[in-house]
């Protein structure tokens, strides 16, 4: 029974994981961090920024922040928008020339 | 339900001991409580024991009767409770139940946990699995960068300071130099915790509790029959444990923690005694934020204050509300499982009139809150002394 059950659950999971860029909504920095210790998973990313997003949608997530250097992180009340998902990872970055 | 006392104390020295096993370090605590406590191994009818990750940390599985065998329990329930850093405080409170229930008489609860054989990027992953692993964990948020997260948040609305920080860590660091048992005796400057080396923005490796090796343990009877085994028992008032969402992100305000709030609460009803009656606490430093943040839930200081009350030196020994005496998780060491059992030895000790030079003057009524993950799980108890 329990093989039979398997299949499902991986397809219910991995269709509720495949949103389009369109059902990212955009998000207010509420807070972040920078980490310059890093699980060992993620040592080869480290320093990475993550943030928690008050989301347009009401909702709030926790979010990768893709940043190339340190001016392009984000501080609280900041906008930030979606940028992609890597291995089940949202990434967000900045949103430019915006007044909050 | 009837009154507890705590009738034995004993721990080992918090630090890194690479020769030491697991169930050495636990059996030692245990002897010595038992030792303090006048009680034969056999004589103890229940084991509970708070133990975070031992099957990551040493491989090691089915620990609690492991360990009670080894202690010379005999054919006794022996269960593991795993609560996270709040597993020491969730076996003492369980413990605590089945005195208070009339089920058992004389009841041990040992804490123990062995960290420092692994490396640090290993530690903060298997730390990291005690916050939501299906969000924040995904993320990549570390522990220290939950906390930090709320610190920085703490910073914004309440105007808390990287000063304010510091200044716990400094005074939990100069405790820690005068107790024999820390991790770490060294006295720090402000400066110097200023400068500390980045772990998560805005906090320093000088805001963050230790990784270490230790164990603690504490023997229990009804409060009728404590003097039956030694004049030098402490009456549990009250212990409370209380819960809430693992994900930083399901939180409205994270400048508070609700399951602190509500275990105070309901710890100090059933204490029948307020903030302003507690004479000494420990409190979870997990991180400097975190006693800040626990100082300000349990009512010691109005929402917001608790840096600039930590700055101004009221915490310190000769302070109105002296907080971690012992050097707090930031100087005495954090071996997860060991740090709820631990914080209920140092205010015993306190209670007792024991604690040497680092003796507070007023001595009735201790307050201890060991915290779960970034709030999942917390425990408080208020223990009055005989």
């Amino acid at each position: 029974m329990m093989s039979d059950l398997r299949p499902e659950q991986e397809q219910e999971e991995s269709s509720s994981k495949a949103k389009s860029p369109f059902q990212h909504p955009a998000g207010i920095v509420y807070t972040e961090t920078v980490v310059f210790a890093p699980p060992q998973q993620y040592v080869s990313e480290a320093p990475y920024q993550i943030a928690i997003l008050d989301l347009e949608d009401g909702t709030r997530t926790t979010a990768r922040i893709l940043a190339e250097c340190p001016a392009e992180r984000v501080q609280i009340g900041d906008c930030a928008i979606y940028a992609e998902e890597r291995d089940g990872v949202l990434y967000y970055r900045r949103k430019l020339n915006v007044n909050v | 339900m009837r009154p507890v006392a705590v009738i034995g104390i004993g721990k080992t020295r918090f630090g890194a001991f690479p020769e030491r096993s697991l169930r050495s370090l636990a059996v030692e605590a245990i002897h010595q409580a038992l030792a303090d406590a006048g009680v034969d191994a056999p004589a103890i009818e229940a084991f509970y024991l708070g133990n975070f990750a031992g099957p990551a940390f040493v491989g090691q599985n089915h620990l609690a009767p492991y360990i009670g065998t080894a202690a010379g329990f005999e054919r006794i329930p022996c269960t593991r409770i795993e609560n996270a850093c709040a597993s020491g405080g969730s076996a003492f409170f369980h413990a605590w139940q089945s005195v208070a229930s009339g089920m058992y008489d004389v009841v041990a609860v040992a804490g123990v946990e062995k960290m420092t054989s692994q490396t640090t990027p290993r530690v903060t992953e298997i730390l990291a699995e005690a916050g939501d692993m299906s969000s924040e964990g995904r993320a990549g948020a570390t522990f220290p960068a939950l906390f930090a997260m709320i610190a920085r948040r703490h910073m914004h609305e309440y105007g808390t300071t990287r000063e304010h920080l510091a200044a716990v860590a400094v005074k939990n660091h100069a405790n820690g130099a005068k107790n024999p048992y820390a991790h770490m005796q060294k006295v720090i400057t402000i400066e110097q915790a200023l400068a500390g080396k980045p772990v998560a923005e805005p906090l320093t490796v000088y805001d963050c509790s230790l990784i270490s090796d230790g164990a603690a343990a504490v023997i229990l009877a009804p409060l009728a029959r404590a003097r039956a085994f030694t004049s030098r028992f402490v009456r549990i008032l009250a212990v409370a444990q209380t819960s809430d969402h693992l994900a930083l992100e399901s939180k409205k305000d994270i400048t508070c923690f609700p399951a602190v709030r509500a275990a105070g609460a309901k710890a100090y009803q059933a204490a029948g005694v307020g903030p302003e009656d507690i004479d000494v606490a420990e409190l979870h430093d997990c991180f400097t934020i975190a006693e800040i943040i626990a100082s300000e839930d349990l009512g010691f200081v109005e929402k917001g204050q608790g840096g600039p009350f930590a700055a101004a030196g009221c915490s310190a020994i000769r302070g109105k509300l002296p907080i971690n005496t012992s050097g707090g998780l930031k100087a005495k060491g954090h071996p997860v499982g060991a740090t709820g059992v631990g914080q209920i030895c140092d205010i015993v000790t306190q209670l007792r009139g024991e604690a040497g030079e680092r003796q507070v003057e007023r001595h009735r009524h201790g307050l201890v809150q060991n915290l779960g993950g970034s709030g999942a799980t917390c425990v408080v108890a208020i223990l009055e002394a005989a």
